[in-house]
């Protein structure tokens, strides 16, 4: 199971550092989305990956950390609201520039480039 | 409510930011005086603090009364307490800039203002490394809003960088907090000290990558070499008070340097001491030469002073990369100093630029300016001051720093250091002389200026003769400041008596 997760993790967080470093607003959003699934997945395992274990400690050896979970949770409460942050920003973005790039060419710029 | 006096400078703003937020449509004067008491009685708890803590005494306040390393605490000793008096003065002077008519500009500004400062009180007082984050995200939430109060094409652009760059950071937070959590098992932050000094030897790999990837957050924040490509332009294109206020987030970065890396990787760490130092000093005097040579390479007043923000923020660094009590008691100096005149400068530019009409703030000639000799006289004062002349406030910080490098790290700090202040007298003046001499013939123009934005420069500006003045005690606290933060133990003790060793 563990390198099944790790693999997992390593694919978004890949994927997601790629799509982050392209030059248009829409790829780069959800580039950090994925980005911030690979790093909830990996605040999960930070508490080391157990099967069949009890939710609260209760006496036995046998327990889930339940401290990585509430961490996932306030993250994912945050990245979500950052993500809607991001996509409203990245509209306005198109609307008052009349580009999605991310650096926000000119229109002669575009032109240009597309000669 | 003495024993909850910790946890005001982060209930009080959350308290008025709802507050404000609800009364979105009441009226203008309310809000403004409503925003400006609220940071005026946070001025008054700051002081508060900071008089408990002179004592050397280190309080925590345990949330819910959940004791640590199990609960989430908010930690008082003189570092934290005075970051919090140096926001919080730098808040009252952006806020009463701002009721000269920033603030209605867009909407909300008062309400978004005080959830800025209570993310950056927090992450001030915070003595958990999650609930850095938590803060730390609260401060840029409110962050980005603010920086694109009023709109405008520049801000947009500078914004989408700044928000984009800002989310990767925080991603990488979270990895680094969670890696570290792996490697130790806890998320307070004494805790986390007090069980890297019995590490086994095998994670001290996983807890090095921990740690520098923590840096990188850090250096993030605070703008060191290659990563300060968003500040100037965002810092240039934000609304004056919050630009002035922006000047202080740096200085959380370099605060989160400070204490992680003194608290945390001190003296306990074993082979983990000090792993940041030979990184922070490098890459900050790398800042140092990019920010001089950006200082004079700008063409428009706000750029420059962002760039001037820079070489503080490298100025700072090279002091924590230093690495020694009379070190970080020299840049703590210069960090009060340097947060409230930048901050200052900001505001002015923004005077400036409104009195010049279509000129702006562009370091071009243009039209005379009603009241450009009060302007003047303040620019020269800011000037002199950011530039690190005698006898304003910025030469005795240089001074400390100055004197506080070892042999070897002299050869480099003395001729960068000093040649970034020659670089800052040159573009200042020169910058200075086109905007107040080399004017047009001409009406004079722009109307005067109002009272309040004269009072929140006046408040920032005074601050520079005010800590020469003072600058006895003040040294004095940063000294013992920076000896309470080469003494790890103290804290450790402080937070963890009670309870023994965690299970």
């Amino acid at each position: 199971m563990e390198s099944l997760y790790a693999i997992t993790t390593g694919v978004l967080s890949a994927c997601g550092l790629y799509l982050t470093l392209r030059g248009r607003t829409f790829p780069v959003v959800v580039g950090l989305t994925l980005l911030s699934y690979a790093v909830n997945l990996f605040l999960f395992s930070m508490g080391g990956l157990t099967t069949d274990g009890a939710v609260v400690i209760n006496g036995e050896d046998d327990y889930a950390d339940p401290l990585p979970q509430a961490l996932v949770l306030t993250a994912i409460v945050i990245g979500f609201a950052m993500t809607a942050f991001a996509v409203i920003l990245a509209m306005r973005a198109r609307g008052d520039m009349g580009n999605d790039h991310v650096d926000g060419r000119t229109k002669e710029d575009s032109e240009e480039s597309r000669r | 409510m003495i024993q909850h006096l910790i946890v005001l400078p982060v209930v009080l703003p959350l308290v008025m930011g709802v507050v404000l937020l609800l009364t979105r449509f009441g009226s203008t004067s309310l809000k403004r005086g409503a925003s400006v008491g609220a940071t005026l009685l946070l001025v008054l708890i700051a002081l508060a603090l900071l008089i408990k803590a002179s004592s050397g005494e280190i309080d925590y306040y345990a949330l819910g009364d959940w004791q640590p390393p199990f609960g989430i605490v908010l930690v008082l000793d003189r570092l934290s307490a005075l970051m919090i008096m140096l926001t919080s003065v730098l808040a009252l002077g952006c806020v009463i800039f701002a009721c000269g008519g920033d603030d209605e500009k867009g909407s909300n500004f008062h309400g978004l203002f005080q959830f800025q400062l209570m993310g950056i009180n927090g992450a001030f007082l915070t003595g958990d490394l999650f609930n850095l984050f938590v803060f730390f995200e609260v401060l840029l939430l409110a962050s980005y809003a603010l920086l694109l109060h009023g709109g405008g094409k520049s801000r947009i652009q500078s914004a989408v960088h700044y928000v984009v760059l800002n989310l990767a950071g925080s991603a990488l937070f979270l990895i680094a907090v969670g890696v570290l959590y792996g490697a130790t098992g806890t998320l307070n932050m004494a805790d986390m000290a007090a069980r890297l000094s019995e590490l086994p030897a095998e994670r001290s790999g996983l807890v090095t990558a921990g740690a520098l990837l923590l840096l990188v957050v850090f250096g993030l924040k605070a703008a060191i070499l290659p990563l300060y490509f968003w500040l100037p332009r965002a810092y240039a294109s934000a609304p004056a008070p919050v630009a002035a206020l922006f000047a202080i987030m740096t200085k959380v970065g370099v605060y989160a340097i400070l204490r992680v890396y003194s608290l945390v990787f001190g003296q306990n760490a074993g082979e983990l001491t000090s792993l940041d130092q030979p990184w922070v000093w490098w890459m900050a005097l790398g800042t140092l030469a990019a920010a001089t040579v950006g200082v004079l390479a700008a063409r428009d007043l706000r750029l420059l002073v962002a760039y001037l923000v820079l070489v503080s923020a490298g100025t700072l660094l090279a002091g924590v990369g230093m690495d020694t009590p009379a070190a970080t008691a020299g840049l703590l100096y210069y960090l009060l100093h340097t947060t409230l005149v930048t901050g200052g400068l900001f505001l002015l530019a923004d005077m400036i630029g409104q009195q010049r009409g279509k000129a702006g703030t562009r370091i071009v000639k243009g039209r005379p300016m009603t009241q450009g000799g009060t302007l003047a006289g303040l620019f020269f004062i800011a000037a002199a001051a950011v530039a690190g002349l005698p006898p304003l406030s910025g030469a005795i910080g240089k001074a400390l720093l100055l004197d506080a490098a070892e042999a070897g790290q002299r050869i480099w700090l003395w001729p960068i250091l000093l040649i970034s202040g020659l670089s800052a007298i040159i573009a200042l003046s020169r910058a200075g002389s086109t905007l107040f001499w080399r004017s047009q013939n001409g009406e004079r123009g722009g109307t005067r200026l109002p009272r309040t934005q004269w009072a929140g420069v006046g408040l920032l500006l005074a601050s520079s003769p005010l800590l020469v003045a003072l600058a006895g005690p003040v040294s004095d606290y940063t000294r013992a400041t920076a000896e309470q933060l080469a003494t790890p133990d103290a804290l450790i003790s402080a937070l963890l008596s009670d309870n023994g060793d965690a299970p």
